[in-house]
């Protein structure tokens, strides 16, 4: 099956200087991160993808179909919720869903009906008759959401969709988005700079810094992964009960203030570790599952990237 | 994806034809603006003149109705190129009025709202929506100028006999390409200025301005350098001498133009086209999903 985005060597020049350097990689996942600081060229690469900027080097494939060749039929498939405040004036929103249910194909009478049943999805049914104008901001980023799935695409591309939401707001975002997702008839790929918000609805992430691809990963093979990583607090003699801990042969690491990160062996459970914190004669205080939070991942990117995935 | 059940589908059904889709901002632009009363009133009133034009042409061939007027023949405007020429350019000038109250916010308000990345993040090119959003004009002046100038004129060749209408078919043709080239000039400027002037009052002035300027500019520059240069620059002498070209007549609007300030026809024509190409490429340069800030 084709990735759903495939990058290949993508690079974008905006007045002869780089935006976007040398991007490569392939991403499958249902949800799809895009992480990155200001300027780092999230926004620019999906304003690539969705051919309002054209490359100039490489290539960027949407579900097999070539960003230079095929963008008309490429935004066919997507949906694109912008990061800016971007409307239609002296419009009710259901006129507003509908023209853009119409745009993207759709005829008049299907239109109106989608129209109708995605504002109602997004929680904004009572209000559709209302015109886009005295909506507030948190109601305006649902019409935005609205209009971007009204068509039903495969892929939808969300610039920054919990911007200026109130906590439920953003809640009820997100969960939209993972019942989206959950749903399988759509990929999501959500371009933010809250971390939190990309760790709860997405299983790839990409991080990009300076036009460049920072890192990458998956969040559901770290998840994994970090099932048997310990964070252990102790009040005694931590380095030798570090070294007893080696001796069981798993690996470990001090790190300060009578903190040990413990990778777990298999074969090895938590009674073990009291047993011989008892043996050694010390006491612990506190024992989490620890994983690497995605803000480690991402300021460990941040640290030191290569441009590759 | 029904509204009771809240959840998420795809949307299997039938899509309308690509080449249709231009015609969907007409449509929807409509609605808003037939919800004025006031500029629906004023569009029945551009309905009028064909209604004269209409009973002018009937008059000429009705002796009963001529005898209870108690005109004559002679009395009445004679029905030649001249006639349709004067319907045209009143109907013209009534497109103009259209275009000055419609055109100034068809692009500026997508541009105010950043709505241009939504249009355009669709199967719809940038084409398409100048297409579109110049159709808004040019459907509603289509159906004020060249439409019920060629019902005239079929109207005129019904009453007249089969050989009027064969003699006279450089007159329809001359009522329908003048009507487009009117059509394509205040479409194009209009939604060019809607482009670049956001505030609607400023476009309107600008579109007004455009016409008075250039014309004003072409007299003065006509009158320094006793030169014909000038008839090109000013629009309303552009359209002018294209008409003339086009209906075969000379200076037909007796707008006191020296011997030496009647443009060549092809100079006319190839002015429109330079402007054509001009607007084209000022939209290009504004009508895009972002600007890039260099």
């Amino acid at each position: 099956m084709d990735p759903v985005i495939s990058l290949d060597g993508l690079g974008v020049k905006f007045g002869g200087r780089p935006i976007l350097k040398d991007l490569r990689g392939e991403l499958r996942g249902r949800a799809i991160g895009l992480l990155g600081p200001n300027g780092a060229g999230k926004t620019t690469l999906i304003h690539t993808l969705l051919g309002f900027h054209p490359a100039s080097s490489g290539t960027a494939r949407l579900f097999g179909r070539d960003i230079r060749t095929d963008a008309k039929s490429i935004r066919a498939l997507v949906g694109y919720m912008p990061e800016r405040d971007s409307f239609i004036a002296d419009m009710t929103c259901v006129h507003f869903v509908r023209l853009m249910a119409e745009l993207s194909g759709l005829p008049s009478d299907a239109a109106l009906e989608r129209a109708h049943e995605a504002l109602f999805y997004v929680g904004l049914g009572e209000a559709r008759y209302r015109k886009l104008g005295t909506y507030s901001l948190g109601m305006k980023q649902l019409a935005k959401f609205a209009q971007a799935i009204v068509h039903g695409p495969r892929l939808i591309f969300l610039d920054e969709p919990t911007n200026g939401l109130d906590p439920p707001a953003r809640l009820r975002m997100l969960e939209l988005v993972r019942q989206i997702r959950d749903s399988g008839h759509a990929h999501i790929l959500i371009s933010s700079h809250l971390l939190r918000d990309v760790e709860e609805c997405c299983e790839e992430i990409l991080i990009m810094k300076d036009g460049r691809i920072a890192s990458y990963c998956n969040l559901e093979e770290e998840r994994k992964a970090n099932l048997k990583f310990l964070e252990i607090e102790t009040r005694g003699d931590s380095d030798a009960f570090a070294e007893a801990v080696g001796t069981l042969g798993c690996e470990y690491a001090l790190t300060g203030d009578h903190r040990i990160k413990v990778v777990m062996q298999d074969g090895i459970e938590i009674r073990d570790l009291y047993r011989l914190a008892a043996s050694e004669g010390v006491q612990i205080r506190r024992l989490n599952y620890k994983r690497d939070s995605l803000e480690d991942i991402f300021l460990k990117a941040m640290e030191d990237s290569d441009g590759r995935l | 994806m029904a509204v009771y059940e809240h959840t998420y589908k795809p949307y299997a059904g039938k899509l309308t034809p690509e080449w249709s889709r231009f015609l969907i901002i007409p449509r929807h632009a409509y609605k808003d603006i037939f919800r004025s009363k006031l500029f629906t009133g004023f569009f029945a009133l551009c309905f009028v003149g064909p209604l004269i034009f209409a009973i002018m042409i009937y008059l000429h061939h009705n002796i009963n109705a001529l005898l209870m007027l108690e005109l004559r023949v002679r009395d009445l405007v004679p029905i030649n190129a001249e006639f349709f020429q004067i319907f045209i350019s009143i109907q013209g000038g009534l497109g103009f009025l259209l275009t000055v109250i419609i055109g100034p916010t068809l692009i500026s308000r997508d541009l105010a709202n950043n709505g241009l990345p939504l249009y355009l993040c669709r199967p719809f090119s940038r084409a398409e929506y100048v297409i579109g959003k110049m159709s808004v004009l040019m459907i509603l002046i289509s159906s004020i100028t060249w439409v019920p100038g060629l019902l005239l004129f079929l109207f005129q060749s019904y009453l007249e006999g089969a050989g009027w209408f064969g003699n006279n078919l450089r007159i329809a043709v001359a009522i329908f390409l003048l009507s487009w080239v009117w059509i394509i000039i205040l479409a194009l400027l209009s939604v060019t200025i809607s482009a670049w002037v956001k505030w609607r009052m400023a476009a309107s002035a600008a579109l007004f301005g455009l016409f008075m300027i250039t014309n004003a500019m072409g007299i003065i520059i006509n009158e320094l350098f006793r030169t014909w240069i000038g008839s090109i620059i000013s629009l309303s002498i552009l359209m002018q001498t294209i008409s003339d070209g086009l209906f075969g007549l000379r200076d037909s609007f007796d707008m006191d133009l020296n011997e030496y300030m009647i443009a060549p026809v092809w100079s006319a024509w190839m002015a429109f086209g330079l402007i054509c190409a001009l607007c084209l490429f000022l939209l290009t340069r504004k009508v895009r999903a972002y600007e890039v800030v260099r």
